[in-house]
């Protein structure tokens, strides 16, 4: 097995060249510090359509035209073109329709695994947690559910929540 | 020859791999001059060109090229459309010539890729000390390693892995990709151009690094320095050429490139397949032909679980049936329709603007008979394939010239 840096100088492996654009390129990332204990006084969702609060869920904007769906801020529909909207929340079970599991080459990262989860007919991107991110652990069509975690808190204190899915057992 | 057909007259790919000593426009000329030396003309003929350059789309490669190998004055049209950037340049000459603004005309891709290693953005650059909502999800962090991946062999993972939710396969996933890999890295073996050259069994496949689980490291394409270029030209100008230059051009029965149409999840998972699949559709009836024509496909195996769900998507087997279609060894280079026997993006390499044109090259030396000890025997039709993230797919369909 090569080490991380014979991986990060392979020839074979071009990871991320093939226009793997970012999700939203226009993200900015906090530097922040994790906390080791203390109050919270304030969460911030790690995405505006994570709702926070005693049930967690997800809302999308939903084309009032066609009914499409989409999380990220809209100038029209990429279905029909419309360019009305509604939010609508979206389920929070649902299952994997396909993952895969990133070996973390970075020192001291931990490998994560991607999944496409349909929650109720709606598709969504995130990570397995709470579960080894192995492919023993890993399946197509398995039941999952959305819970959500700390990923840190900035200098104010302010503690940012993403979401993730569980297996429901 | 009809007058309004198009053919292609020369062509050409550099070796792909490490080339430390030239720079993109070096190999540009390379590829570029053996084309037009190929179809037996010059820069002074060509009426158009058209290049591309991903990683320097900005820098136009055109020029910089005409620079080094003949400023005529012809339109140039610097091409960018990802993987697919090949292809859309070749596609914009044949526009042309169609379009009746030239009779011959020039596409070049080149790019320089080895070394570029593995790059990760997305993992987030520190930009203040508190959390500042950004960008189009009000996002406070990359999206990488918390929200799933945007690196290619994550995402295409995910394709293939999606295909077998779609179509459920009792057997074990990792052995079956690692075996489409395994059929293209054997393939390799007989190209002298490809950047990795090495037979490898799929015990092999599956003990190399995993990257993106089920891609191992020999499962991804291969990051190297290109070029390919190729001379089009109108079926009016061929038939005034000579008679050696007509018997070694192929027909283009026909040049497709499509964009995704919207279907629910692309935005959340990249959809290769709708946009391939109408492409196929399009092309078989511009050519008048159907998958069981096909001598020998070269589709964008940019990563081994890609590769299956374009037998698929190309309509090679019936739908949802590509993994019987691949166990049956239907896609072995002596199979009913071999696929990638130039070894694939997996071992030949995949110099990303060059991609699109030199699958279009392994094609044509296959037609012309020219292709040595790979040479797929009596080979009159095949399909070229390729996509590039975003989305857009080009599809191209070669024959044999008649004479």
């Amino acid at each position: 097995m090569p080490n991380v840096e014979e991986i990060v100088q392979d020839e074979w492996v071009s990871v991320r060249l093939w226009l793997g654009l970012p999700y939203d390129s226009n993200v900015q990332t906090a530097t922040h510090r994790r906390r080791e204990g203390g109050a919270v006084a304030q969460q911030i969702p790690m995405v505006d359509y994570l709702v926070l609060g005693d049930s967690p869920h997800l809302v999308a904007n939903e084309c009032t035209d066609c009914g499409a769906r989409f999380f990220d801020r809209r100038n029209g529909c990429a279905s029909c073109g419309g360019t009305s909207f509604g939010k609508v929340d979206i389920p929070t079970e649902g299952e994997v329709r396909s993952f895969t599991i990133v070996t973390a080459f970075m020192p001291g990262a931990d490998n994560y695994a991607p999944v496409v989860v349909d929650l109720g007919g709606t598709s969504v991107r995130g990570q397995i947690i709470n579960t080894p991110a192995d492919a023993e652990n890993l399946a197509l069509g398995m039941k999952v559910r959305l819970t959500t975690y700390s990923i840190g808190a900035d200098t104010a204190g302010t503690e940012a929540i993403n979401y993730g899915f569980e297996p429901v057992n | 020859m009809a007058n309004d057909d198009i053919w292609i007259l020369g062509i050409n790919m550099t070796k792909f791999g490490k080339h430390p000593d030239k720079d993109v426009v070096d190999l540009a000329s390379e590829a570029a001059l053996a084309a037009m030396a190929d179809g037996g003309v010059t820069i002074k003929d060509m009426g158009v060109l058209a290049a591309g350059n991903l990683m320097g789309a900005a820098a136009g490669i055109g020029q910089q090229l005409q620079k080094q190998i003949g400023q005529t004055g012809i339109p140039v049209f610097n091409v960018a459309n990802a993987c697919a950037t090949g292809a859309t340049a070749l596609r914009t000459v044949i526009m042309a010539i169609k379009a009746g603004e030239c009779d011959m005309g020039l596409a070049v891709g080149v790019e320089k890729l080895s070394g570029a290693g593995m790059l990760g953005a997305g993992f987030g650059v520190a930009a203040s000390d508190e959390w500042t909502p950004s960008g189009r999800y009000g996002a406070v962090s990359g999206f990488e390693g918390k929200l799933g991946t945007d690196m290619m062999p994550g995402v295409f993972a995910q394709v293939g892995m999606e295909y077998l939710h779609q179509h459920p396969y009792d057997g074990a996933d990792f052995e079956l990709f690692a075996g489409i890999s395994a059929k293209n890295h054997f393939n390799s073996t007989m190209n002298p151009l490809a950047a990795i050259q090495k037979d490898m069994s799929v015990e092999q496949i599956m003990a190399e690094p995993m990257i993106a689980y089920p891609n191992t490291r020999a499962m991804c394409s291969a990051n190297s320095d290109g070029a390919a270029a190729a001379v089009v030209v109108s079926g009016e100008k061929l038939r005034t050429l000579s008679k050696e230059q007509q018997k070694r051009a192929v027909k283009v029965s026909a040049s497709v490139l499509t964009s995704d149409p919207y279907q629910e999840a692309c935005q959340i998972l990249p959809d290769v397949n709708t946009l391939t699949r109408i492409a196929a559709k399009q092309a078989y009836e511009l050519a008048g032909v159907g998958p069981d024509d096909l001598d020998l496909v070269e589709l964008h195996d940019c990563f081994a679980t890609a590769e299956l769900v374009h037998y698929d998507n190309l309509m090679l087997c019936s739908e949802g049936d590509a993994v019987d279609f691949f166990l049956s060894g239907a896609t072995t280079r002596d199979g009913k329709t071999p696929v990638n026997v130039s070894g694939g993006l997996e071992s030949k390499g995949h110099p990303i603007a060059a991609t699109g044109i030199a699958n279009i090259w392994e094609i044509c030396y296959h037609l012309r008979g020219e292709a040595g000890a790979r040479q797929i025997e009596g080979a009159k039709v095949g399909l070229a394939h390729v996509i590039g993230l975003g989305s857009a797919c080009g599809v191209h369909i070669l024959e044999k010239s008649g004479l």
